[in-house]
């Protein structure tokens, strides 16, 4: 009798697992990455559910798993995710492959217009083949890498009084990269209200992107190019260039001088640990966490300041954010271009603003009062005029892992040299393009 | 085992007081990380973070209720707009500038390694009795070889297995569901099953059968009304073992699922709060996850040895 | 195992003696219907998977790129694998982990078994909790293990300073202290596994052995070297093969941990494998990976089953 209690049991949890799979009807799924703005995103969306009665479900992952997780997601064929708002480097692979719904018909359908976009965002979110008018998202999330830090600190007299003596100017927001390091050093190992501080939390993350987006920060000020003429593939004495070596050699001095202890391995949130629990003067983050600090309860208000990445021999800023896709293995294809037809008008884009989503819409970044809605929006704007991508080929996982390895081998585990590191990532990139066909 | 198994010159009241105490001291040191997770799920997410580690702290549930919602961080002018809290969950929530904006998705990772578990563990077990008196009462040709090809089957690392099992997933749609996982799992846990269940049948005195069939029993009858009663125990620590395995597996989860049929392993260390790794809401998310596994643990306790081994050291 | 082998001689004979007693289905047909279920999903999850996997390691396919043309490349998958540096690298850490923790958790785990042995009162009490940490969950608990190794807020580098004054230890982001984080936390959990396996090797001796070596005034070392250790070791040796095996495989827990930092410093084979299969897609390559895994798996393992043999007789 038992048994065949048991057994009804287990074969009930079965079926009830087969059916399981199938999700309601009127329900979409958008997968994104778990983090403040896709938070700020649920938040928003509760309008697009109670105007059309479409509900929403929402997968996020962090972001050391983003990538991970949804591409393998995507290569699989999976219909779990709808709506996909995948990292800008996709865009190749998601065109190329067919993960992603071309939308140009959509677009022309509903009177929506790549023009009302930041064109940066438009080239760097939406198209396939590069700068052209293919769309297979509409941009959704603008992100830059900026740098936050300790405004109350950098305004204190005797912190003021000592870092003039020894470095012979005012203390205060660095305007290149030599002066970011001698205040991060200024800052490292000294107490303040009785705890020791340390000078800057950057990005040295090793499992999926964090360390790259990190070092580019510092090799896009230097000079350095993927290709000596784009589309070319031609790496050799772009990749490794002088300056591109000096570049990465002052990222690996960086983190030998001035990073908190353990600080091995981090990216966003670890920054953002670092940050918040008083343990750094600076920190290199996202500006997408810009709302959300500036909202914190301990180092919120006038706490903090912001800064957009410091120029050396350029300006430049490593891109981030991403555009709005929607997946080819949906069965509910009409219901997430709903979404995105919802989500483009001007007054939703408004919202997602004022809620700590980056709006790309130029009726939004256009508004003359907009430099003046947050501390970091004017920042913003001029970081994103000055953006820089990695690779976008479809292949873009490959040579991303490759960087991973040769930068972290080289500033992290202290490695060879950077001249090596840079060496051995072209050798690596020169496989995978060959593998491809590109080469 | 005996109660004689004092050694001559080993017995004496001092070197058993000493070589307990050793045994003691090397129990507790190994309980603090299990008592550290069970400590910091009730921490507040400052306290978790703070140096010197604090082991003394003020109890809240803040790390069970991030663990169960997703949060949106908002100025307060926006979140008294909302109105006072309507539970005290939220007010927790809202002492730090955040909002409740939903479930999060535990419960749903949760319930499908519940699920997953229970599923691939009833067939395991079901197919793993039939074959394992199979291989006990009949003549079956090339039968060491079947039974050691059984066993390789875990030699493979997990990773490697995953490749050829994403493509054929891809290709029968089924990809990310629970279906899929049972099936994979039942595949996996059955060499343990079978090596378990063939030791507990071999154990179990053909004479029983021969009497059931003296008195007209046919042989299915003879496994149906008096293998099976006896193999009872055996067939409940070998399943307590099968869901174990199902319930701690992460190289296939991680690989093969990614939401819909995704279970708890692959989804505790994502969880992440609003602006930090939330490590008192990870704490409680594995609190919860490994309790059951402790209290099987306790309850198994003398079938251990047999279950770690696939059956080949028996007690 | 041979003494397997031999009961299942003696029980084929009566069985026999039963069958021909017994009405209704053939004996075959029902020997056929109980096993071939299982061996039918055993065909269908393992081994065509496997012969698939052989395939494809012969191939350039990507399971990324759908309408990529799968050429046969012959064995240059295998020649890229065994000329490339970086695979000895991983190889390399893998061994290192595998022989380490190995070494630990042997000295630790014979250790205790021996002083539970002693049956103090309280041990099988104390047996229970010491044998709590390897029924978890690896990766769930190497999740947490990355905040106990956190050098500021971790207990970890709190208690060993606290004792040691080592000052704060970065276990996961020092070159030099990752490779041992790994081995901490994995002889942690495993300990009591071959801690589990002495016990019952301990409990097989027979009290007479003792009593003659007593006679024979043999020392407390010379009983060690010429009855326990003799009678423990086949209960040690099949305790490493199966720790062994499973820590050359290993995944979860490290990934986890140290995700194969710093630099590669603990990339195992295991976790190169899934960055090449699934994160870069080069699904032929990782292929071959895979398959010359198995093979040093499967041929370690019978040279190591061989000589376990050779101890037991």
């Amino acid at each position: 009798m038992r048994a065949k209690k048991l057994t009804a049991v287990a074969g009930g949890a079965f079926l009830a697992a087969m059916s399981g799979a199938q999700a309601q009807d009127s329900e979409i799924t958008l997968c994104w990455a778990a983090w403040d703005p896709a938070n700020a995103l649920v938040e928003l969306s509760k309008d697009f559910t109670a105007s059309t009665g479409i509900g929403m479900n929402f997968e996020f992952v962090p972001w050391t798993n983003f990538a991970d997780r949804f591409l393998n997601e995507l290569n699989s064929g999976g219909k779990l995710c709808d709506l996909m708002i995948g990292d800008s480097q996709w865009i190749g692979g998601g065109a190329t492959y067919g993960h992603y719904v071309q939308l140009n018909e959509f677009f022309d359908q509903e009177g929506i217009s790549m023009d009302d976009f930041l064109p940066a965002t438009v080239y760097a979110y939406s198209t396939w083949p590069k700068g052209t008018p293919n769309y297979y998202a509409l941009p959704a999330m603008g992100d830059a890498l900026g740098w936050v830090y300790r405004k109350d600190w950098f305004s204190r007299p005797e912190l003021r009084e000592a870092f003039k003596a020894e470095y012979g100017r005012d203390l205060g927001v660095p305007s290149n990269w030599q002066e970011l390091k001698e205040t991060a050093t200024f800052f490292q190992g000294r107490e303040i209200d009785g705890e020791t501080r340390y000078g800057a939390a950057i990005y040295t993350e090793r499992g999926s992107e964090g360390i790259t987006m990190g070092v580019t920060a510092a090799l896009y000020p230097w000079g350095f190019k993927y290709e000596n003429a784009p589309g070319s593939y031609d790496m050799e004495g772009a990749v490794n260039s002088a300056a591109s070596v000096e570049g990465l050699e002052f990222y690996k001095s960086l983190y030998d001088c001035c990073s908190p202890p353990g600080h091995s391995d981090a990216y966003m949130v670890a920054n953002l640990d670092a940050y918040k629990s008083g343990q750094v003067a600076m920190q290199m983050n996202w500006f997408a966490f810009f709302p959300g600090i500036a909202k914190d309860e301990v180092v919120g208000g006038d706490v903090s300041g912001f800064f957009v990445n410091p120029g050396q021999n350029i300006e430049a800023s490593t891109l981030g954010g991403q555009g709005i896709s929607v997946v080819a293995y949906s069965d509910k294809k009409d219901l997430a271009l709903e979404y995105l037809k919802w989500f483009a008008q001007p007054d939703v884009q408004a919202k997602w603003w004022a809620l700590g989503g980056y709006s790309c819409h130029q009726s939004v970044l256009g508004d003359p009062g907009f430099a003046e809605t947050a501390p970091f929006a004017a920042d913003f704007l001029k970081a994103m005029s000055g953006v820089q991508d990695f690779w976008q080929e479809p292949i873009y996982a490959e040579l991303l892992l490759a960087m991973q390895q040769r930068v972290h081998d080289y500033v992290v585990a202290g490695k060879g040299t950077a001249q090596e590191a840079l060496d051995k990532l072209i050798e690596d990139w020169t496989i995978s393009f060959e593998d491809d066909g590109k080469l | 085992m005996s109660a004689s198994a004092q050694k001559p010159g080993q017995a004496t009241p001092l070197g058993k007081f000493l070589a307990g105490s050793a045994v003691v001291l090397y129990a507790l040191v190994a309980m603090i990380p299990l008592i550290w997770i069970l400590a910091t799920g009730f921490k507040s997410p400052p306290d978790s973070i703070s140096y010197p580690p604090k082991v003394f702290f003020e109890p809240t549930l803040e790390g069970y209720v991030n663990l169960f919602t997703t949060r949106s961080r908002q100025t307060p002018e926006y979140i008294e707009s909302l109105g006072p809290p309507k539970s005290w969950y939220e007010e927790l929530v809202r002492k730090r500038n955040m909002v409740i904006s939903g479930p999060s998705r535990f419960a749903d990772r949760y319930w499908n390694s519940i699920v997953i578990g229970f599923g691939s563990t009833f067939l395991a077990v079901f197919l793993g009795t039939l074959a394992a008196y199979g291989f006990s009462r009949f003549r079956v040709p090339l039968k060491d070889d079947l039974l050691f090809f059984i066993l390789s089957t875990r030699m493979m690392p997990p990773v490697a297995v995953a490749i050829p099992i994403f493509l054929m997933f891809r290709q029968l749609g089924l990809s990310d569901t629970a279906a899929g996982m049972i099936l994979l799992y039942t595949a996996v846990n059955l060499s343990l099953s079978v090596w378990l269940l063939k030791g507990f049948v071999d154990e179990i005195p053909r004479e029983y059968e021969e009497a059931a069939v003296v008195d007209g029993y046919s042989r299915l009858q003879a496994f149906w009304k008096v293998v099976l009663p006896q193999m009872r125990a055996g067939i409940a620590a070998t399943a307590i073992f099968c869901l174990i395995f199902a319930w701690n597996e992460y190289a296939f989860a991680l690989l093969l699922t990614s939401g819909t049929a995704q279970t708890a392993p692959p989804f505790i260390p994502i969880i992440i709060g609003e602006g930090g790794l939330d490590w008192p809401a990870v704490a409680a998310g594995t609190t919860l996850f490994l309790l059951p596994v402790v209290v099987f643990t306790v309850l198994l306790r003398n079938q251990l040895l047999r279950g770690i081994t696939f059956g080949a050291v028996r007690k | 195992m041979p003494d397997e082998a031999q009961r299942a001689r003696r029980a084929l004979t009566v069985s026999n003696r039963i069958a021909s007693k017994l009405r209704g289905l053939s004996d075959t047909a029902i020997a056929w219907i109980f096993i071939g279920p299982t061996i039918l999903l055993l065909l269908a999850i393992n081994i065509f998977p496997l012969l698939w996997t052989i395939y494809l390691s012969f191939t350039n396919y990507r399971a990324n790129q759908p309408g990529r043309p799968v050429r046969w490349i012959g064995t240059r998958n295998y020649e890229r694998l065994l000329g490339s540096e970086d695979i000895w690298g991983y190889l390399q850490a893998t061994a290192h982990f595998v022989i380490w923790t190995m070494i630990f958790q042997i000295v630790i785990g014979f250790g205790l078994a021996l002083l539970i042995n002693r049956n103090f009162r309280g041990a099988s009490f104390w047996t229970t909790i010491i044998l709590i940490p390897m029924m978890l969950s690896p990766a769930v608990v190497g999740t947490f293990w990355t905040y106990i190794y956190q050098p500021q807020t971790g207990i970890f580098s709190y208690i060993v300073d606290f004792f040691a004054g080592t000052g704060a230890l970065d276990m996961i982001g020092s070159v030099a202290l990752a490779p041992w984080s790994i081995i901490i936390v994995d002889t942690w959990m495993w300990t009591p596994y071959i801690m589990l396996l002495c016990l019952a090797g301990l409990r097989s001796i027979p009290d007479y052995l003792y009593e003659a070596a007593e006679i024979d005034r043999a020392n407390a070392l010379q009983r060690f070297w010429y009855i326990t250790l003799p009678r423990v070791l086949p209960f040690l040796m099949l305790a490493v093969l199966f720790r062994g095996i499973e820590n050359f495989k290993m995944f979860d827990l490290v990934v986890e941990l140290t995700s194969g930092g710093p630099g590669s410093t603990t990339e195992l084979a295991s976790i190169n494998l899934k960055r090449e299969a699934f994160e870069k897609w080069r699904t032929g390559y990782s292929s071959a990976f895979a398959i010359i895994l198995f093979v040093t798996i499967f041929g370690l393992g019978n040279i190591y089953v061989k000589v376990l043999n050779k101890v037991k007789s």
